[in-house]
């Protein structure tokens, strides 16, 4: 949680968004800011896939482009590279038109990661990430030595480097995708939906890896996805765009929570947008109750003092003040409290670093009622109710409220 | 007298293992025809194959072209090219190299088409020049199926070659040709024990040209 708010942004500290220490503003930016200004692209059929885009895309951050198929996403995304030439308008990198270089000059300047990774199978790994550096002339020995640092970086294990990627999983073959990508470190990196032949739980893991690395190198990442979760998880800035190739809104993904421009968006984000919202407020403002935790091997008087708390439960603890589970107060016998005699606590939450959409999902798989809070050693901190996280999230709403929308853009964007 | 028997005492004959018309000298001569032929075809089919597959255009008329160069028949093509040109090389070489040339044009057409679009169009996206991506993408991925159309019309080749016996050539048509006038068959059933380890041999170099050229990663089917 630290960093996330910096001198001057007017957001009060007990609402503070979370989910957003990659949206610090003291990291450094090696990214470069990418005009896409009134672009059209026609085909000789007459399709128009993009419609007068203009789109400003911020650099040293992730700018996600979601919607439909058919919305002329990736047709954008590959206009930046000029895989698809613009009928119409101009795309400027850094402030030059893109079509001011030559092409491979200019594709050699951004990484390109593509479903399935398109890795090139008669290559190893590490052959297959130095790609780039020994078309811009790097030594062999020196492309390779780049290739196993960035090995490290996307989190593969040295021993893949000398392997083919036959012998990889698809998770595994997306991260040498990325590595591949980065290996002549360009400013700019253009991913086309890369996460979305892998499974859910692998998916996540690359997901959480591309945030830490956009925190370590601060690239500018436009990212294509058709899930809205994803645009959300790992936006700066989501632009939504709508079948024809029209930008439907452009915002931050909490703004695009609270504020959907039309009936189009907030159909794009689906039945549940409000507790998806509450990802973007922490948990850090819940008042915790103390009183009701007692140890495993509490004495009679501290169990006949915690009887008395506006707790319906108690929650007892293990010696090393881990949560074990709920009891009534009347059940619990001083030296004989009987551990597997206790009622699941569920999923606890970390006091102050999740956010209240996950300490109200504690609450409500909780079969008391009441969420569990732990300290980032999972050792008990307090527990709060549904009725007290309800009321957090009223304060959250009213507050971001009153700060208006350009208070929330400020909280999520540089 | 069974054919075990004229193999036998064909190569057991020390007057078969010298001379202009020995062993050695058919097998030099027969590889040579069959060196030059495959050369020429592939000097014609690797190439129109690589750039049409790359391009993915083309296909059609390739495949018409090949079928109909399939249906001329080798040995017809022969007798009318010696009688517009004369004897000599040329009648030879060239129903041969238009035996060849079908298989390894079509089969690397083909090659070119299987490799997958993903890592072309992530190639180009890096930024890899058009003749890189053909040269260092599609073709060690295309490699193997390309070796089989190679093989697959070096096999023809030589047991095609054998007609250059007809038109006064040598090779080990030699011996099958003169052995059927002579009514040596002892000479014919050698000649074409020669010609099929020959073939056999020619398999084996195949085998391990794949096995030194094509990449452990490119899974072969």
């Amino acid at each position: 949680m630290s960093g996330l708010d910096s001198p001057g942004n007017g957001l009060n500290p007990t609402v503070p968004p979370v989910e957003s220490g990659r949206k610090s503003q003291t990291r450094r930016v090696f990214g470069v800011l990418i005009r896409i200004d009134s672009v059209t692209k026609r085909y000789p059929d007459g399709t128009v896939a993009v419609d007068r885009l203009s789109l400003d895309i911020p650099d040293g951050s992730i700018t996600v482009l979601v919607g439909p198929s058919g919305c002329g996403k990736t047709t954008t995304l590959r206009m930046i590279n000029r895989m698809v030439e613009p009928s119409e308008g101009t795309i400027l990198i850094d402030g030059v038109d893109s079509r001011q270089q030559p092409v491979n000059t200019l594709r050699r300047s951004m990484g390109y990661v593509i479903q399935n990774a398109g890795l090139f199978q008669h290559r190893t790994v590490v052959d297959n990430i130095a790609t780039v550096p020994r078309m811009l002339g790097w030594s062999k020995d020196k492309s390779r030595a780049r290739a196993r640092e960035l090995m490290e970086r996307v989190g593969l294990d040295a021993s893949f480097a000398k392997r083919y990627p036959y012998q990889l999983s698809g998770g595994q073959q997306q991260r040498v995708g990325v590595a591949r990508a980065l290996a002549a470190d360009p400013p700019v990196l253009l991913m086309d939906e890369p996460f979305s032949a892998v499974d859910p739980v692998v998916r996540k893991g690359l997901q959480d890896e591309l945030l830490r690395i956009q925190e370590e190198l601060g690239k500018t990442i436009v990212f294509v996805t058709h899930d809205i979760d994803e645009a959300v998880k790992l936006g700066t800035m989501v632009a939504v765009l709508r079948t024809g190739g029209r930008l439907a809104q452009f915002a931050p993904p909490a703004e695009l929570l609270s504020d959907p421009a039309d009936e189009f968006v907030e159909d794009f984000l689906g039945a549940d947008r409000g507790i998806r919202r509450l990802s973007f407020f922490s948990s850090a403002g819940l008042e915790l109750l103390t009183a009701p935790i007692v140890a495993i091997d509490a004495t009679a008087e501290q169990l006949a003092a915690r009887g008395a708390t506006e707790a319906p439960y108690l929650l007892v603890t293990g010696l090393d003040g881990r949560p074990l589970g709920w009891s009534e107060p009347g059940g619990l016998t001083a030296g004989q409290i009987d551990a597997g005699q206790l009622l699941p606590y569920g999923r606890p939450f970390t006091a102050g670093q999740d956010s209240l959409r996950a300490a109200l999902d504690c609450a409500v798989l909780s079969p008391t009622g009441w969420a569990v809070a732990v300290d980032a050693e999972g050792r008990a901190a307090g527990v709060v109710s549904q009725a007290a996280i309800g009321e957090a999230i009223r304060g959250a709403h009213a507050h971001a409220h009153a700060a208006g929308p350009e208070a929330a853009q400020k909280a999520t964007t540089r | 007298m069974n054919v075990l028997h004229f193999v036998t005492s064909f190569f057991t004959d020390g007057a078969h293992w010298s001379g202009y018309d020995g062993i050695p000298t058919r097998l030099l001569e027969h590889l040579t025809y069959s060196l030059e032929a495959l050369g020429l075809a592939a000097l014609i089919g690797l190439p129109v194959g690589l750039v049409t597959g790359h391009y993915g255009k083309g296909g059609n008329a390739l495949t018409l072209l090949a079928t109909a160069a399939r249906a001329l028949p080798t040995f017809g093509l022969l007798v009318l090219i010696v009688m517009v040109a004369g004897f000599g090389m040329l009648p030879v070489m060239i129903p041969l190299v238009v035996l060849a040339v079908p298989p390894i044009l079509v089969t690397t057409y083909e090659a070119m088409r299987s490799v997958e679009p993903s890592p072309v169009d992530a190639a180009r996206g890096m930024g890899m020049r058009e003749s890189d991506i053909l040269l260092r993408v599609e073709l060690p991925v295309a490699l193997p199926l390309i070796l089989g159309g190679l093989r697959s019309a070096a096999i023809q080749i030589i047991s095609t070659a054998t007609i250059a016996a007809y038109v006064s050539l040598g090779g080990l048509g030699r011996y099958i040709v003169d052995g059927l006038y002579q009514h040596n068959y002892e000479k014919v059933v050698g000649g074409a024990t020669l010609v099929a380890a020959l073939a056999l041999a020619t398999l084996a170099v195949f085998w391990a040209a794949a096995r030194a050229a094509v990449s452990p990663g490119v899974r072969q089917t």
